[in-house]
């Protein structure tokens, strides 16, 4: 990103529901939340009043790992929405989380070169205008870390 | 024609607190299939109201996706009051039809103290466009980039789908570019609008009408022109949002496909007319793969093998498709059905194949997640 960060940014923000707001609370504090179903055992997301793998009303909030793997990619060069355009080109990735699900983020701190398909990836927070958003960036093995 | 097996009521409250049209759709829905004593899995179609104000269009997919639904047929009915009595018969249709066998109808709403004052609560609106994801080519561009990586296919495979779209524009007058060819390389040299896709693989939006009458084979065959019989349907909707794809590599048209041919009793390979739904090359690339005209993965070798054109091997989109003819928004979907009209009718002047019988449609929706595909005929 160049001169104007992504906290600069007057770009359409989320609009949480009674239902959605503890993922958006919990971003903002710096974990990534997900409902899970104490019928089936499966894990949710986006958020809903029912889950989606059995419609059980029974669904509730649970740290997720942060985990996940990369399923695609793209490099955004002319947004759809032109708040976007001082920080284009971005890359918008969907992400296979660990627990099952998949969402879209975006991806951060990754060369263009560097990217393909099934990447590890972790999530980190980032403030977007007035909001957290979880974004992912590549999950470094333990022993770059030494 | 038909029985009612399953209903469902909430309770009327004079204001909710915090509910959302998806949850009371959710519940609704849950309680008529559960006193029909069906699985959720039991149930393949699936007829919604308008959302004014929340979900502009789409409907019906972002209800399925809400309820983890992939239904066969899917509608909205926009009648008013009459739309509950509109649902039943045209459920009882679609079952007659043979394109579902269970089909849950719904209606619901909130009553919120303080309604939003922006509209458009729905989950694309709450977890794509806070990412930045606005617009369609975002749903393309994502499928098309894991297709280069999973199956090494390369921009010049795509860019030759646009080039035939192209050729074959410059033989129909109406297109919005006759008298505009561009080959592989001016395709490849357009703009990188979201990688890996150029701007020359993605359609023109253009303003325009389309326009068919459907009648019964015995009237037609009393009309004017050579009728054109429907001889297989089929139809999938998998999801809304493209974060939710079950696959990025193949879509509801496979089964759609699948369906329409299997009821006229025909293949990929039997169709003098491929008229594909062309918004962006990699529709194409998806389709003819899904079509199993070729290999999962295969469609780069399949196109530079064969002769799109008219006068070809494997016509595809002889009007240009909506690459070369245009997109206007939703009618876009019907160009395909009209240009294979006119070839079945021997009636495609310049652009003529030669014994015109059978053509393959498809018309596809949302981030390749609405699919419908249609087997036309002609004697």
């Amino acid at each position: 990103m160049q001169a104007t960060t992504l906290s600069d940014l007057k770009v359409p923000a989320p609009i949480p529901t009674r239902v959605s707001r503890p993922f958006w609370d919990a971003a903002r504090e710096g974990r990534l939340c997900l409902q899970k179903c104490e019928a089936c055992a499966r894990w949710v997301f986006y958020p809903r009043s029912h889950c989606p793998h059995c419609w059980s009303p029974r669904l509730a909030w649970h740290e997720a790992s942060g985990k996940g793997v990369l399923q695609s990619y793209t490099a955004i060069h002319r947004p759809g929405h032109p708040a976007w355009n001082a920080v284009a080109p971005y890359t918008v990735a969907i992400v296979a989380l660990q627990e099952g699900p998949t969402m879209l983020s975006l991806l951060v701190d990754i060369d263009q070169d560097e990217m393909r398909v099934r990447l590890p990836l972790a999530v980190r927070f980032v403030r977007v205008g007035d909001f957290t958003l979880p974004v992912f960036g590549l999950d470094k093995p333990l022993e770059k870390l030494k | 024609m038909a029985a009612i097996a399953g209903i469902g009521e909430l309770k009327p409250v004079r204001r909710t607190q915090g509910e959302t049209t998806l949850g009371m759709i959710a519940e609704s829905v849950r309680l008529a299939v559960e006193d029909a004593g069906l699985d959720k899995d039991a149930i393949d179609g699936l007829l919604v109201g308008p959302q004014v104000g929340e979900t502009p269009q789409h409907v019906p997919a972002t209800v399925a996706e809400y309820l983890g639904m992939q239904p066969r047929m899917a509608n909205v009915v926009d009648l008013g009051g009459a739309s509950g009595a509109g649902m039943v018969w045209r459920a009882a249709a679609a079952i007659s039809a043979g394109m579902c066998e269970a089909v849950v109808c719904v209606l619901a709403n909130t009553r919120e103290e303080e309604p939003l004052r922006s509209p458009n609560r729905n989950p694309i609106r709450e977890f794509d466009v806070p990412f930045g994801a606005s617009g369609a080519n975002i749903s393309y561009a994502l499928p098309m980039q894991r297709h280069m990586d999973e199956y090494g296919s390369r921009p010049e495979d795509f860019a030759r789908i646009a080039a035939w779209a192209r050729h074959n524009a410059q033989f129909n007058p109406m297109a919005i570019f006759h008298g505009q060819p561009a080959g592989v390389e001016e395709v490849l040299a357009s703009p990188i609008i979201a990688s890996p896709l150029h701007l020359y693989e993605i359609v023109m939006p253009v303003a325009g009408g389309e326009a068919v009458v459907v009648v019964s084979p015995e009237r037609a065959r009393g009309l004017k022109h050579t009728p054109v019989y429907l001889l297989g349907a089929g139809e999938k909707i998998t999801h809304r949002a493209i974060s939710q794809a079950p696959s990025l590599t193949s879509g509801p048209l496979r089964a759609a496909m699948a369906q329409a041919m299997a009821q006229a009793g025909v293949t990929a390979a039997d169709m003098n007319l491929l008229s594909l739904y062309d918004c962006y090359t990699i529709m194409v690339a998806l389709t003819l793969e899904d079509a199993g005209l070729c290999r999962p993965g295969g469609f780069g070798r399949w196109v530079a093998e064969h002769n799109l054109g008219f006068d070809g091997d494997y016509p595809v989109n002889t009007h240009g498709g909506q690459l070369g003819f245009g997109q206007p928004d939703l009618a876009g979907g019907m160009t395909h059905i009209v240009e294979a009209v006119r070839q079945l009718r021997h009636s495609a002047a310049g652009r003529q194949i030669p014994n015109a019988r059978l053509a393959l449609v498809t018309g596809n929706g949302a981030t390749v997640s609405e699919a419908t595909a249609l087997v036309l005929g002609a004697d």
